[in-house]
């Protein structure tokens, strides 16, 4: 099949606004007949869905938690990306599209990344304008700091919890509109089946997770909002409910995935501490504004880090990457922990974890500059702790409790411990600049789709882009589809389609019940998460991936012997959620494997140990895979690779460089 | 390495929101480091393995924010720490051979799901009620032309930290969902963007919440004890003298 990505003819600055302009309208009489149904309500989600029943469209939106409000963008903590210009340090709509195509190690869309770029703007000014508590500077000013991978102050925040006020904004969006009555809201719901009709997405099989009940839900067109597959890793930074399923649904119905293998494993999280460990909690990139990162130049250093003096310490991030120090992008971060720790140099009982410290900048930094506001001359180092600390705290204090709350250490008084873990997939749903997938009518909105992060993301990108998909690119581009479908009368439920994927999914659950073998659900996910962890995290190489797609193979074939499941299918029961979900994530592990063997080359987050310069950098082969990997899914587990050229003709290509 | 600790634990179980629930009584083998609910993952992992039913609880992000964890351990909603959710509580709050009592959230407004689990669906139609400003995406002005004074948009913050976990509501001995309320009605009538819908905002979102059968406000403050975010008491006179400026002028 030949991928068309339908990027809109002219200059990359006019691409956006000729295609707004020219996109096919819907008028608001026939908004009123059409159906939309979405998937997921983070930011994406609910975004899409309260900006479409505003235009006059019939929503219903779907959650697996208990609320919409829970969904996980609620946990991010650093920020969003915005090109204002605010801090007049040279940022513009064109920088950010440069920092983002570059972040992601030149394999990301042009297209896509430029219209990110321009609307990122409107965010900023639609979430104040419904009541987002940012940040604020004495003037009333909105507050900004810096994120890795760039060179200016762009990101906009809620102290540590920038994702749960700009979720609560878009939630309260959602919410006005369900009082409205134009829009649906089904929690405690998950996607289990797409219903195709002639080819085209016309509606889903949910299973209401209360009652354990199958429900036939037609749609003129279907919005996957559904986040991001980090959990296939077990561990990682996603919340314990995070999963692929309803895109994996729709991949198996169709639709491509594309760079399944593009996972981002963030620098800066708490370290594993035993095995019992469920999941692992990130501690945000803001926080290498301030901290600092090093190891002893000692190997198997022992002693308390606040009396290793100056000159043996490595703040290794400072020494390898002058021009960007401790804000290099979160691939580069992540690499060279794990190189510092390979070595022999890591710290904790684990060994496998580097420090993060405050103590310079909290007393030098915010200190010295409190000091000066009070004329306090001379100050003595507890002055400058006291001073700088309240400062810290205003800027980080949710994250520095959490840290403390989780540890036992107060990282006031003694430097974090951190490791790198899962924490994003820029890989996703494969989809045009409609933001379709491969099946008409299917569309994937946010994390669940590949498009704009490349190789690798960078940090306060992730907020950007769900809501750019669905408060300001959505809105306009489905119009180019549902204007061609307003002659479809809304499909009876009855309709053969549904009854069969209805039956479909019925069955695939009295199976997985049936088994009744010896194995907790959990068992399966942690092994699972282990090989992927191993074999295909932060470095990767052929024999490697080789060992982990037989591994994968071989335990999804006892997973349908021999798991259990407790309790019915006609009740609340978690394990059997669980369970659908766990069955999807031993597939895509293997394709995840399948797509990163296949990508002989470095990039961003992919680190193929066989392609890497002498210096230990990714070695990017842009003369054979400048593509995207669309993955598209034959019988059983068996996929087809097509694949998208990418074209810069607006970005000099170069190696990747943070020196 | 870490060392192991007995605890016995009495835990709720009903089997759905019909059904009549009893106390069942399970000693676990678990570690000071481990959080509460890895405590729990560990004792389902046991059930599971001995043929049983696992307890079915609330949970998702385990980082605090997502308000989905909801147990009353011994007595107390979120456990025995101040400002900490359920799934932030560790082991090492509890000694090696302790009785912990855990419970769902004990609300008329909140019906139990099962176990540990219970409906909170009430929030968010108080929310539908009255809980936003009505702006459609598309009309904003320059977020830099509305100018908001730091301690105004500090406060506007600190009440809009409330995780909707219910924690108020379970802790209140009248079910009250003043906190819950009071914290929104706070972020919203502070903010300029907020001011124009204030009236109409406040007597909606309590309209709803005596609608759903929360109770009223006993003034004993219990609801900011055990708030696991400490959404300070002062958003409760804030609802009220917002409630009452809308009564008198007729909203």
């Amino acid at each position: 099949m030949k991928l068309d990505s339908k990027i809109p003819k002219g200059s990359i600055s006019d691409k956006w606004t000729q295609y707004r302009s020219s996109v096919s309208l819907v008028n608001p009489s026939n908004k009123r007949n059409l159906e939309i149904i979405v998937v997921g309500t983070g930011l994406a989600g609910a975004s899409a869905a309260s900006s479409l029943a505003e235009l006059g469209y019939k929503v219903k939106a779907f959650c697996f938690q208990d609320s919409p409000r829970r969904a996980h963008s609620i946990a991010a903590q650093g920020g969003i990306n915005a090109a204002k210009n605010y801090q007049n340090d040279g940022d513009s709509v064109y920088r950010l599209f440069y920092d983002t195509i570059k972040g992601g190690d030149y394999r990301s869309r042009e297209a896509n990344v430029h219209r990110l770029a321009e609307v990122s703007t409107s965010i900023i000014d639609q979430c104040v304008a419904q009541g987002v508590p940012f940040a604020r500077e004495y003037g009333g000013t909105l507050s900004n700091r810096s994120f890795g991978g760039t060179q200016v102050q762009r990101t906009f925040y809620a102290a540590g919890q920038t994702g749960q006020q700009l979720l609560l904004g878009a939630y309260s969006g959602l919410e006005r509109q369900v009082g409205l009555g134009n829009i649906k809201m089904y929690a405690r719901h998950e996607m289990v089946e797409v219903v195709k009709i002639d080819g085209k997405a016309q509606g889903i099989i949910a299973r209401n997770l209360i009652t354990g009940e199958l429900e036939r839900h037609f749609g003129h067109a279907v919005l996957l909002c559904t986040g991001g597959y980090g959990n296939v890793f077990y561990l990682s930074t996603n919340a314990m409910g995070s999963n692929v399923t309803a895109a994996w649904k729709a991949h198996k119905a169709g639709a491509f995935f594309g760079n399944p293998c593009f996972t981002q494993i963030h620098p800066t999280c708490i370290p594993v501490s035993g095995h019992y460990q469920s999941k692992l909690t990130l501690m945000s990139e803001s926080l290498r504004n301030d901290g600092r990162i090093w190891v002893p130049k000692i190997k198997d250093d022992t002693r308390n880090p606040n009396t290793i003096p100056e000159e043996e310490r490595d703040y290794y991030l400072e020494r390898r990457y002058p021009a960007f120090g401790n804000l290099v992008p979160r691939d580069i971060a992540s690499r060279a922990a794990k190189e510092r720790c390979d070595a022999g140099f890591g710290v904790g009982p684990s060994k496998m974890a580097v420090y993060l410290d405050f103590k310079h900048n909290l007393m030098y930094k915010y200190g010295q500059s409190e000091a000066s506001k009070l004329g306090i001359s001379n100050p003595d180092d507890d002055t400058l702790t006291r001073l700088g600390k309240a400062v810290v705290k205003e800027k980080y204090g949710n994250l520095f409790d959490m840290y403390k709350q989780i540890t036992d250490e107060d990282p006031y008084e003694i430097p974090m411990r951190i490791y790198p873990a899962v924490h994003y997939t820029m890989g996703g749903l494969w989809v045009d600049y409609d933001l379709m997938t491969t099946v008409p009518g299917m569309y994937a909105l946010g994390e669940a789709n590949f498009s704009d992060h490349g190789a690798n993301r960078l940090g306060a990108s992730a907020l950007m882009q769900g809501l750019a998909d669905g408060y300001f690119v959505i809105p306009y581009t489905i119009g180019s589809y549902l204007s061609k479908e307003i002659h479809t009368k809304p499909i009876s439920t009855d309709h053969e389609a549904f009854v069969a994927a209805e039956k479909f999914a019925a069955d695939r659950i009295s199976m997985l019940m049936e088994i009744q073998g010896t194995r907790s659900v959990e068992s399966y996910h942690r092994e699972l998460g282990l090989i992927m962890w191993n074999k295909c995290g932060m470095a990767r190489n052929e024999q490697g991936l080789k060992e982990a797609i037989e591994e994968i193979k071989e335990l999804r074939a006892n997973f349908y012997k021999n798991v259990r499941i407790p309790g019915s299918i006609n009740e609340f029961n978690p394990e059997l959620d669980k369970a659908g979900r766990v069955a999807d994530f031993l597939e895509l592990g293997e394709l995840m494997c399948v797509d990163a063997l296949e990508r002989e080359e470095s990039c961003g987050g992919h680190f193929r140990e066989e392609h890497q310069t002498e210096d230990g950098e990714a070695l990017r082969n842009d003369d054979t895979h400048m593509y995207v990997s669309a993955w598209e899914h034959k019988e059983n587990c068996q996929w087809e690779l097509n694949k998208e050229a990418l074209n810069y003709e607006n970005i000099k290509i170069q190696q990747r460089s943070y020196k | 390495m870490t060392k192991s600790m007995k605890i016995n634990l009495k835990v709720w179980r009903q089997r759905n929101a019909d059904a009549v629930g009893n106390f069942a009584d399970y000693t676990v083998d678990a570690s000071p480091d481990m959080s509460f609910l890895e405590m729990f993952d560990v004792l389902n992992e046991q059930l599971i393995q001995n043929g049983l039913e696992p307890v079915a609880f609330d949970h998702d992000c385990r980082e605090g924010i997502c308000g989905m964890c909801s147990m009353v351990i011994n007595g107390r909603p979120h456990g025995p720490k101040r400002g900490v959710t359920t799934c932030q509580l560790h082991m090492r709050s509890f000694k090696d051979g302790d009785t912990i009592s855990v419970e769902p959230w004990r609300a008329n407004a909140f019906p139990v799901v099962k176990d540990l689990s219970v409906n909170r669906s009430a929030f968010d139609r108080i929310i539908s009620a009255g809980g936003f400003i009505s702006t459609n995406t598309g009309n904003a002005v320059d977020a830099n032309t509305i100018l908001i004074q730091k301690e105004i948009a500090d406060e506007a913050f600190k009440a809009a930290t409330c995780i909707g976990c219910g924690a108020c509501v379970s802790a209140c001995k009248n079910a009250s969902a003043m906190l819950f309320v009071g914290a929104k009605v706070t972020q919203l009538s502070l903010l300029p963007q907020g001011k124009p819908e204030k009236e109409s905002r406040v007597v909606a979102m309590v309209n709803q919440m005596d609608a759903e059968g929360f109770g009223a406000c006993t003034n004993t403050g219990a609801c900011f004890a055990e708030c696991p975010k400490q959404i300070p008491l002062s958003v409760i006179s804030t609802l009220n003298r917002e409630y009452l400026s809308a009564k008198l002028s007729g909203k």
